[in-house]
Order: structure tokens, then sequence, then C-alpha cells
């Protein structure tokens, strides 16, 4: 297998929460994203799913440096950095790039296509010297399917599914080795959808990207997926292959999120086995003691509140034994058509 | 005196199967600064006591807006209604005078809209939004309605409603405040729930709870339900029959497991291959080329044309018909139409 590109390490990011007007005091913390430890293999496709609220995107933006870690370590081909500022950060940056979700709040509507996409060449003109930009964002145009005369329009003269496009030209713009898309189709339209995914797995045999992809549509994930990984509530619950995670997913929330996905195909409606748990995702301020998931889960017992369960291999047999954070992990048998 | 109105609803109540409401060849467009859209171009559907409709489209087909013309609550101007007939138990809807809808709406047909927290007030408490509707509809005492909001609020399963009944939308979760507005609706106990998107901002195991309590609720009180989406997932698990809606008009309707096993318009027949299967991993996924249409210039002839593999020169020309579905030894199939010229080879070929 390939080597790590990027590698994170007991990463942890807590929002404070005070108190007071004049003398402000900490009361308490949001805990976001509580100890996530994974790797991302060069030229892989890591998805990460999980419901609103469990610090998906508090995760990308850590990765990004858009926020400060508050403990642990991202190592980006060995170094470390969570810690970087300055230049050091800005060449790191190069290297990583991001896809936003919403294509309409993501571009500046005050400027041009030409521009947005150009603007990464203003920080990093190493990369294409002031003559060549508009050749090069045309090509990044291009590459992306829009057509290069557009280079002068606005983005409000593009419909969503050619916006994220300009958001996915900006991205290249620098040739990064790693992007990290969130929730990268789902402001999308069904039928655009399938082409933004195929867009982005062109590019990724076209360029060696390694991604990072972030969504909550399930079979988008396992399309587009080497290897999943489950959040719930700050914590990476369980990870594998997709076929581990989609087959044979051994953590109960796992296989309650999977039971709970709308199958398209009414056939299946009769014969379904599905978990439909309890209650809401309770608040990241204020997390269950234990494993976070026991509140909602059908397993819990005395030691799920007492001792938080490790993401670790239980010793089970076959695919069953991938990364999993459970007291009592084990395969449920799901019912198939 | 409540319990003389609960007498009447439960002897009031429908059977299932007859016929509730009837869209008949709707048009409505909207007047904007760039010219005038046809936001919906002749629309036709049914619905019968406790059965579920989809209507299945992508933004800008026209399905919220068809759902607003039902209810009464289109904004015109810049809205305007050219044609057609909006059949309830038999009455044209819009021939009522405004009285008459507002008599209606609530009591006999209900909203559930997409965004409970916008669609909420966020300075009353739930109780007294919920409350509101028996104040006005049945003249009942405050004291009445709050109990009324209680019971409601425990129906839809929302836990400790009693300490809850004074609490406002903003100290509910999403999936908590989807259920005060499916408690709304149902507050009256009306024939016909018309929900848009009710599932679209909540994640998918609470959606499951909220299509699962929706599911629950039609049953018990033969109600018919009108689901407006664009998931196919959603759809294929709960409804009856399917509209599919393409540039404002339905271009194919069918029962759902014919629809998904054999899809009679292209349109259709793209959106359920561009699904990501498992058998298609590391495989391009089918993609439907092209974007939706504008709506103040949608192309001649079929408006799916420019995006459709099959189109021919009558597709760019003529508009098709709905077209009644027959299987191929020449029979009707029941409730299948397509307003495709070429079905035969989509649904044969």
């Amino acid at each position: 297998m390939a080597e790590p590109i990027l590698e994170v390490k007991d990463l942890v990011k807590h929002y404070p929460l005070s108190q007071g007007i004049l003398f402000k005091k900490q009361i308490g913390a949001v805990k976001a994203v509580d100890g996530i430890s994974f790797e991302l293999m060069r030229g892989e496709t890591l998805g990460i799913v999980g419901e609103s609220g469990c610090g998906k995107s508090t995760l990308a933006k850590v990765l990004m440096n858009l926020e400060r870690a508050t403990a642990g370590q991202v190592l980006y081909k060995g170094e470390d950095i969570s810690k970087l500022s300055g230049a050091a950060l800005k060449a790191v940056r190069r290297n990583i790039q991001m896809v936003f979700q919403d294509p309409y709040t993501s571009l500046n509507p005050r400027m041009t296509v030409g521009d947005i996409i150009g603007e990464p060449y203003e920080i990093h003109p190493e990369v294409a010297p002031k003559g060549d930009r508009r050749k090069a964002v045309q090509d990044l145009l291009d590459v992306v399917g829009l057509n290069p005369e557009y280079i002068n329009r606005y983005p409000h003269q593009f419909s969503g599914g050619q916006r994220q496009r300009i958001g996915i030209a900006r991205g290249l713009a620098l040739k990064p080795e790693v992007i990290i898309c969130d929730e990268p189709v789902s402001a999308l339209d069904v039928s655009v959808q399938a082409q933004v995914i195929n867009l982005l797995e062109q590019l990724q045999s076209d360029f060696e990207l390694s991604y990072m992809f972030i969504a909550h549509d399930l079979s988008i994930v396992r399309h587009i997926s080497d290897r999943v990984g489950v959040m719930y509530l700050g914590k990476m619950v369980e990870i594998g292959t997709d076929e581990e995670i989609y087959e044979h997913a051994t953590h109960p929330y796992t296989q309650a999120l999977l039971s709970a996905v709308p199958v398209p195909d009414p056939a299946a409606r009769a014969n379904r086995d599905r978990i439909v748990l309890e209650g809401d995702i309770p608040s990241p301020a204020n997390p269950p003691s234990g494993c976070r998931f026991r509140t909602r889960c059908w397993k819990a017992e005395e030691r799920c509140s007492t001792e938080l369960p490790l993401l670790a291999v239980p010793s089970l047999d076959g695919a069953a034994a991938h990364l999993s954070a459970c007291h009592f992990a084990e395969e449920r048998v799901l019912t198939t058509v | 005196m409540t319990t003389v109105i609960e007498k009447q609803q439960a002897t009031d109540r429908l059977a299932p199967g007859t016929p509730l409401l009837e869209v008949r060849d709707l048009h409505v467009e909207f007047k904007t600064k760039d010219g005038i859209a046809k936001a919906v171009n002749g629309v036709n559907y049914s619905v019968s006591a406790g059965e579920t409709l989809a209507v299945l489209g992508e933004s800008g087909s026209g399905k919220s807006v068809t759902a607003q013309t039902i209810m009464g609550i289109l904004d015109m101007p810049p809205g305007r209604i050219t044609s057609g007939e909006i059949l309830f138990r038999g009455q044209d809807m819009l021939k009522m005078t405004n009285e008459q809808r507002r008599q209606l709406r609530g009591r006999k047909i209900a909203m559930i809209f997409q965004d409970a927290l916008s669609s909420l007030n966020p300075v009353l408490s739930v109780g007294y939004q919920l409350g509101e509707m028996f104040r006005v509809h049945e003249g009942a005492s405050r004291k009445e309605a709050k109990a009324k909001a209680i019971e409601l609020m425990d129906r839809v399963r929302i836990p400790a409603a009693k300490q809850r009944v004074g609490d406002y939308p903003h100290q509910f979760s999403g999936g908590m405040r989807q259920r005060i507005m499916i408690a709304m609706a149902l507050a009256l106990e009306p024939d016909l729930i018309i929900a848009d998107e009710p599932t679209t901002a909540l994640d998918v195991t609470v959606q499951a709870q909220v299509m699962d309590l929706l599911a629950e609720l039609q049953a018990e009180y033969h109600m018919g339900l009108i689901l407006i989406t664009h998931d196919l997932g959603v759809v294929a698990d709960v409804a009856d029959k399917i509209a599919v809606m393409y540039a404002g008009r339905i271009v194919e309707t069918a029962p759902v497991h014919e629809l998904y096993a054999n899809p009679a318009h292209p349109y259709t027949e793209g959106l359920l291959r561009s699904i990501p299967r498992l058998d298609q991993k590391g495989q391009e996924l089918y993609a439907i080329k092209g974007l939706p249409p504008n709506l103040l210039k949608v192309p001649a002839g079929c408006a799916f044309n420019p995006r459709c593999d099959k189109a021919t020169d009558l597709c760019r020309s003529e508009i098709p018909a709905l077209h009644q579905v027959l299987d191929r030894n020449g029979a009707e199939l029941a409730g299948r139409k397509s307003a495709c010229h070429l079905w035969k080879e989509t649904l044969h070929g």
C-alpha cells in the first residue's frame, strides 16, 4: 500500500464557552472534535460520514489549519503542520486545498471567474508567472468542463453545478496533492450530482489527487471512497474499507445509520430491517460519559457509561476485523433483497 | 364541546380510496423583470383518501408552486393562475371565495413545510402556536387550547410534552421542530396533508423517525398525503404512486413499483440510472447531460429534449401529450402515463 500523505493523531478541537461580559470566564467547551486519529494514503479517497453536529466539517477546517487544533498533530508527509504559521504554513497550504459545500456563497459575486480561479496565484506567484496566468486559468476551466471563454463572466451567470466546477477549478489551481471536499454535491440537483462526481473521479486519476470526501449521502460516499470513516459526536467510531463498513459494520451507530438510509427500490420496502434510533444527538458541549453513543444505543450496558471504548480491531473473523470503537462490536445480519 | 367536534369529525372521515383532490390542467406563471416565467404548464394529478402521492422533481420543476396553489398561499402577484381547476371533494377551490378557502385551510387541507425553524414564529411558544389552531377554528378557550396542544405534542411523541409546551421553537432540535410542524398540520385532523420536502433538512436517522411517524398517523386517519421531494430513496420507501415533474409539466405518472422497475420516460430513466449502485463502483456514473432549463426560455417541443439521448426532430418541435402507457400486448397499464413521444421505446426497448 502507498505511504500516508496525511496522518492525523489524537486531534482535538474544543471551542470554549464563556460567561460574563467584563470578566469572561470559561465555563465549558464544545467538544467538536475530540481525539481523532486516521491516515490518508496517497491517491486514495477517504469518505467521512456522520450526522450534522458530529464534527466532520470542523475536522476539515482543522486539517486546513483554518481553525487551530486544541491538541494533537496533523502530519503532512511526516511534518506536523498543525502548529505552523506564516511562510511555512503558506507553503504547506499550497498542497492541501478545499472544495466547499455551497457554490452560491463560496464564490465572491463581485469577482469574475478568471479572478476567482486566478486568486491563488496572487499568493503563490511561483506556480504561474504573471504573464501565464490567464492561460493557466483557461486551461483549468477546460479541465473542469467549462468553456474557457467564460473567463470574464461573473458567478451569477452560472448554474449551481457550473459554480461547483468553478470551485473545483480554484481548488486545483495550485496543483495540490490533497483536496478536502466538504459536502461538494449536496447543494446540487440530483441530475447534476452525478456529473460533478464523475468530474472529481476523472481529476483524481489525471492528477493523482488524494481526497478527503465529507458527505452525508452514504450511497455517493460508497461510490467514490476507497475507505470510509464514520463519526459520531466528535469521535471516529468506525473506519475501514468501503466493503468493511457497508457490508460488515460492527459498530451499532454505523448499523443504524446504514439501515436508516432510504433505499431507492420500492421492492425492498417490505423486508427491510430498519433500526430507528430514539432521540437526537446529545450536545457536544456535554457529551455522555463513556461511549458517546450509549444514550441512543440498544446494546448499552453498565460498562458503556464508565469505560470509553477505543478505536481498535475487535477479535472477529474476516471483513468484520476492522477498526471499531464499541465494547460489543459484532456484525449484524441486515436483511438484503 | 370538544367531544362533540371529535365525534363529528370521526363520522366525517372518508373511507380509504375516496377521491379527495384532483388537479386539472393547472397553469401558473410568474411575472419577473426578465419576462414571464411559466412555472406550471398543465399539471394533472389526483389523490384519494389514505393514498400517498409523491411528486418528484428538481428545483424549478414547479412541484412546490403546484402545492402552494392547492393550498392557496401562492403570492399573487407576481404569481398568476392562468387556467385550470383544483377539485377538492368535487368542488373547484379556485372558484371559492377567500373566506371559503380559509375554512378549508388547516381544517381540511394542511401543509408541512421544509424548514421548520423559519416556518414557526420565533417569539411565540410552540404551545401557543399549536393552540392557535383550536382557538381560531373551533373557538376553544386558552385553557382548552393548551390542553389540546399538549395532547398533540404527545401524539407526535415529543418527550415531556407537559413541561415543554411553553418552550420556544429555538429550544427544540431540528427533528423535534419538524414534529411540531406535523402536529400543527394534524391538529384539526385534515383530509389531506401536503408535505413539501418535510425531511430534507434533517439527518438520516431523524428522517427515518419523522417519515415513520407520518406514515403511522396517515394510516390511522386515512389521510391523503402529497409528498413533494427530490429524494428517490424517500419516495421508494413511502409512496403509493408517483408523479415526476420537469419544467412545470408532469412527465410521467405511475404506481411506485412499476416506475422504479420500468420507467416510461427518459428523464425518469436517467434519474434512476444516476443513483450510484454497488456493481458500478469504480466506473463512471451515468449522468444526465446538460442543465435543468431556464423557465424564461423553455426549449421548444419537449422541454427535456436538449438533455435526452433519444431526442428526434419530433421532440424538438412538438410538445408531447401525456400518453396512456400500454403493455406489449396493447393493454392499458393502470395509472401509467408518460409525456414522451418515444415512450414505447423507453418502456419496452
